[in-house]
């Protein structure tokens, strides 16, 4: 949706970050914030009418990603299903081994639960991903140790947007009996996805970007995957039970629209090619991450010479929303892991763009974000010191180490 | 998370560009930590008559380093040198805590000038 006010539009490309919830889950959702009220665990009509809708809205969710009804637990979102999934599973299977893998480019949320289990006697590889972003099949498998229970992994990444090959990975688990955690937060309802033909024991989903309320997830597990809860509510769960109904409701509804409306993907793949066309074509600018293995939505750029928060910044001032994996731009003053997973220097991580689309916008706003990011780029790179040098035919790393006193 | 003020300079920063023939040059920070302010300084009878600045960084490092120019345009060499961080940040009605060492970088930088000036002319 672009809203036209006078000479200039709002556009919002940073749906990696959070998307808008659509018009038709909100208004699913008003009754149960209305007079709809009653608990799921109540006896009386109020709570079965709750009870209804939460198992409607759960089985929802399991049609987005081909599982059983009961194989899905609600949870406040992806940070929360990642913790259960690899603090629980690995908690819970601590007797069949101890060894847990990831890459470095994943979430924060599943590398600080991994950092976490090392404090309980676990141990982790970290395998690097290659330039392109993509984690080749072949150094997971030579990371296996006959100690490790647990691979967790990313389907889709939420900075560049690249793909793993996930179900190549899952088979060579599956053969060798490992378990394989999953986080398809970025990657549903922008592709398929397929616990069974991914073979995969435990899957976390997000509901905010996916065009769903804010504060809603779910964890896939498979069923006969043993998981010990991280917290305890009286009740035998291994997540706590949901009192939010409102929020699982528009959660499913946004995972029905999701798999109804995989198809304006195709159109969503075209605007986000006219981006990177149109934004390649400039000087010294790049696309990170590789150029096919990647969602249909999400395109990050590096602009050499430039810092990505004054560049977010003067392109909010023309009405256009993204982000940036620059250090300043980080409230712990670090630059992107996974820019810097790929093997990219700081100075070329502090100048990068995520522009993530929806099936909201519309090729009218690409065109209006092609027209205004040449001159802020321009600009920003009259003002850079580092510009000037790169001018003056110095390559990244001279210019690093000279600026670096 | 910015006053105005910061986003003002940051939107129409003062002194921008490259100097040619300046009598004094500093640079401040480190590209691989995000932030390099070059500051170009002219000197007449001991007094800043014309000054730049170059920055790669955020936007507070654009307002500090175009601040500190406004502030030590037609200044003495030494009423200069006593610019401090905390003066730009002042003057700019303050910035995030996380953002003062930009002020401290346009300082440095600054002062830099002002010593590469002085050591080119054996003062």
């Amino acid at each position: 949706m672009s809203f036209y006010e006078g000479e200039w539009m709002k556009v919002y490309l940073d749906n990696a970050s959070s998307t808008m919830i659509a018009p038709e889950v909100v208004r699913e959702m008003l009754p149960f914030l209305n007079e709809m009220y009653g608990s799921p665990a109540s006896l009386h009509n109020l709570g079965v009418l709750a009870r209804d809708a939460l198992e409607k809205a759960r089985e929802r969710v399991s049609e987005l990603i081909g599982a059983s009804v009961g194989e899905i637990h609600f949870t406040s979102g992806e940070a929360e299903s990642n913790n259960i999934a690899i603090k629980g599973f690995c908690r819970a299977n601590r007797k069949k081994g101890r060894h847990i893998i990831t890459t470095n480019i994943e979430h924060p949320s599943i590398l600080q639960s991994i950092e976490a289990l090392k404090k309980e006697g676990f141990e982790a590889t970290s395998v690097p991903v290659n330039e392109r972003g993509i984690i080749e099949p072949s150094r997971i498998e030579d990371a296996l140790r006959r100690d490790t229970i647990l691979v967790s992994l990313m389907y889709a990444n939420h900075e560049i947007g690249t793909l793993h090959p996930i179900e190549e990975i899952g088979r060579m688990l599956k053969e060798r009996g490992i378990a394989f955690h999953v986080d398809a937060t970025y990657a549903a309802g922008r592709i398929p996805v397929n616990v069974d033909s991914m073979e995969v024991d435990l899957l976390s989903l997000s509901s905010h970007t996916i065009h769903g309320p804010k504060g809603k997830g779910a964890l896939y597990i498979r069923e006969g995957t043993s998981v010990e809860p991280l917290m305890n509510d009286g009740f035998k769960g291994i997540v706590l039970i949901t009192m939010d109904v409102a929020g699982a409701v528009g959660f499913g509804r946004a995972c029905k629209i999701a798999k109804e409306r995989m198809g304006d993907m195709k159109r969503v793949q075209k605007m986000r090619d006219e981006l990177i066309k149109g934004i390649t074509e400039m000087k010294e600018t790049y696309l990170n991450g590789d150029g096919k293995m990647r969602l249909p939505d999400n395109a990050n750029f590096r602009f050499i010479g430039i810092e990505g928060e004054a560049l977010v910044l003067s392109l909010d001032a023309e009405g256009i929303y993204a982000s940036t994996g620059s250090a300043c731009s980080s409230k712990e003053l670090k630059a992107s892991h996974v820019l810097l997973g790929l093997g990219l220097s700081p100075v070329e991580v502090h100048g990068s763009l995520r522009l993530s689309l929806s099936r909201y916008n519309t090729m009218e706003e690409v065109e209006y974000v092609l027209e205004k990011i040449p001159p802020i780029v321009g600009r920003l790179r009259e003002m850079s010191p580092v510009w000037r040098e790169v001018g003056r035919g110095k390559g990244l790393n001279e210019i690093m180490k000279e600026m670096s006193g | 998370m910015y006053s105005k003020k910061v986003m003002e300079h940051f939107r129409h920063p003062r002194n921008m560009g490259e100097m040619k023939d300046p009598d004094g040059i500093g640079q401040a920070g480190n590209p691989i930590c995000g932030d390099v302010m070059t500051i170009y300084i002219k000197v007449k009878d001991g007094r800043i008559v014309d000054i730049k600045f170059q920055t790669f960084g955020c936007a507070a490092a654009i307002a500090t380093s175009s601040m500190i120019t406004e502030l030590a345009k037609g200044m003495s060499l030494e009423e200069a040198m006593k610019i401090t961080r905390a003066d730009v940040a002042d003057e700019l009605g303050g910035l995030p805590p996380i953002k003062m060492h930009c002020s401290n970088l346009a300082a440095e930088a600054l002062h830099k000038a002002i010593e590469d000036y002085r050591r080119k002319h054996s003062l």
